[in-house]
């Protein structure tokens, strides 16, 4: 019965299984299609313009990088040679200061976080922590400024360092919130289970099992600090001098950022390849530690 | 036997339980100083800025004068580029960065391939913003020259180099939310006959829309505040100009080319300026903020 049944309905339908198979021609698997095309040409489009800067860089900046130029001040106007030796050692230590700033501030901070948070606090301060890395940087070098110079009363490297700290803040905390939250359960019950006290457990067996990510989260955090401008230009401004160590740091400071900035917008073709070779080591330190975090953290499972 | 581990087993000595109650409060403390940091922000701008809001009021946003010797101060050219070069950066991104993140989402290249241009995406994020700066004085500009009627810096090198910058964040987000479907929904759209594209733009998408629009948010925010590559290449000019190919200024470059020689009630305007830019950026962050955090609970 039921197969006379089906055998009549399929006559009644008339259908035709041909119908079934892909039309090549129709507006759908056109239009389908086109669509595939346009998607995938925007993507060709997106990542076009990281090949064109690294090959512009990658020619400029080898080019233009001698030796000297870790070692040398940088150039008055129309003098040859020099280079940018105390802009490197700037940067090192003013996102050297902005790291002991925000490295135990960001990771306590993730602790309270992940493990210690009830209720809407920690809801709030994971907000509060995104929008603040949405906050613009020449505004977090405005609140440095306010906060530091003018209370200091000179533009310092700790200025500087001041402002790179905040800008780390939101990024070492959200990378050690999330390693923190890939660390299994089980863990931390096996932990308390064997007599261990909060801090116990978080010191001696969460954070070591999260530390390599948080290494990650902070090496990423440097990197960007060392690329950002807008927040030196009026709290570590820049000189043409070394660092006079005597001064404890409280003098105007050089940083590579802020070298490609002032070479790039002068008429003089000396200080413009010292820019490019700056930006080339900015470069390089960066995508650097982006791929390596990538495959460190590629690696990593619990 | 028993009794011997009753013995071993005391209550936790009281420098025990002190440390354990300093180590929740620290952490404590920490987590609330950097909510502590926004609320800071806002103060410190806003008593600086003091000065310069009771000489100016809101006729510091419509005025466009900017004149240190006759202390005018007016910042409606600024906020005109700010928001013109935000605007047509947006324009380019939002489209590319969308299609990137749903060519991207999609089953086109081995996961292999596909995470490798993800992260070839992310990277452009990477890119310090004073490198773009002088890429684009030393590439961008001379090319844009030749093929366009701009004779120096100006809006359109400017707007370019900043939806170069924004894309990232709107194909990681928007990218983030269409994998955040659930896979049902288009199983179902599927089964029903569905070709790809159509479930992708009546299903898919419609599902993803509120963390998409999170992400150009986001984006929107950080062209906004964008500093370096923008003052570096939009002119410096303090006027209102329509044309693409004039040059301009934004709130930020004002602040970028300014503060370290101004004196006087000019620090006072310049504070009025970046609290405005600070209030701006902030209201379009949260807005982001609520709609990405409201698609991560779906």
């Amino acid at each position: 019965m039921t197969l006379e049944y089906y055998s009549n309905n399929q006559s009644n339908i008339e259908f035709d299984p041909a119908s079934l198979k892909k039309n090549l021609s129709s507006f759908r698997t056109l239009f389908g299609l086109f669509m595939s095309g346009v998607a995938g040409l925007f993507t060709f489009m997106a990542i076009v313009p990281l090949f064109i800067i690294l090959s512009y860089l990658l020619s400029k900046g080898i080019s233009s990088l001698r030796l000297q130029v870790f070692s040398e001040l940088p150039p008055p106007p129309l003098v040859e040679g020099g280079g940018f030796g105390n802009a490197i050692i700037g940067t090192v230590l003013m996102v050297g200061i902005g790291a002991l700033i925000s490295v135990p501030i960001g990771v306590m901070a993730a602790i309270y976080l992940s493990e210690f948070s009830e209720g809407k606090l920690a809801d709030w301060i994971r907000f509060a922590t995104n929008v603040l890395s949405g906050v613009p940087s020449i505004i977090i070098g405005v609140f440095a400024y306010i906060a530091v110079v003018l209370t200091t009363r000179t533009y310092s490297a700790w200025a500087g360092g001041f402002a790179l700290a905040i800008l780390m803040l939101p990024i070492i905390v959200r990378t050690t919130d999330e390693a923190l939250k890939l660390v299994p359960q089980e863990v931390r019950q096996a932990s308390i289970g064997v007599g261990a006290n909060n801090y116990q457990t978080v010191l001696q067996v969460v954070l070591p099992a999260a530390i390599p990510a948080i290494i990650t989260g902070v090496t990423l955090a440097v990197a960007r600090a060392a690329g950002e401008t807008a927040p030196l230009l009026f709290t570590a401004l820049f000189t043409q001098f070394w660092p006079n160590w005597g001064n404890k740091l409280v003098e105007p400071t050089a940083s590579l950022a802020v070298l490609v900035y002032n070479f790039a917008i002068v008429p003089f073709q000396n200080q413009q390849e010292l820019a490019w070779a700056a930006a080339f080591i900015l470069v390089v330190l960066v995508l650097l530690t982006s791929i390596i975090s990538r495959i460190a953290t590629q690696a990593r499972t619990y | 036997m028993n009794i011997d581990y009753q013995k071993k087993i005391q209550p936790r000595s009281a420098k025990e339980r002190s440390l354990d109650i300093i180590f929740y409060w620290a952490a404590k403390v920490f987590a609330i100083a950097i909510a502590v940091v926004l609320v800071m922000i806002t103060i410190l701008v806003a008593l600086r800025a003091f000065p310069a809001i009771r000489e100016f009021g809101l006729g510091f946003l419509t005025t466009s004068s900017w004149n240190p010797v006759r202390s005018q101060y007016g910042i409606l050219p600024a906020i005109y580029g700010t928001i013109a070069s935000s605007f047509i950066a947006l324009l380019i991104s939002v489209p590319i960065g969308l299609g990137t993140a749903i060519f991207l989402s999609e089953d086109y290249f081995p996961p292999a391939i596909q995470r490798t241009i993800v992260f070839l995406v992310e990277l452009l994020a990477a890119v310090p913003s004073v490198v773009y700066g002088l890429w684009g004085i030393f590439v961008l500009i001379p090319f844009l020259k030749e093929i366009t009627p701009l004779r120096g810096p100006g809006m359109l090198p400017a707007a370019l180099i900043l939806s170069v910058m924004i894309l990232p964040t709107i194909a990681a987000i928007s990218r983030d939310a269409i994998i955040n479907v659930p896979s049902g929904l288009r199983q179902a759209a599927v089964g029903l006959g569905a070709t790809r594209w159509e479930a992708i733009l009546k299903i898919v998408l419609p599902a993803a829309s509120s963390g998409i629009i999170g992400g150009i948010m986001l984006a929107l925010g950080r062209a906004l505040g964008e500093t370096m590559a923008v003052t570096m290449l939009i002119g410096n000019a303090n006027k209102v100009d329509f044309s693409v190919f004039a040059p301009s200024n934004t709130v930020s470059s004002l602040l970028a080319n300014q503060f370290a020689e101004a004196s006087g009630l000019q620090v006072a305007a310049l504070m009025y300026a970046a609290l405005i830019l600070f209030a701006i950026t902030l209201a379009v962050n949260v807005l982001a903020q609520l709609l990405v955090t409201r698609l991560q609970k779906i």
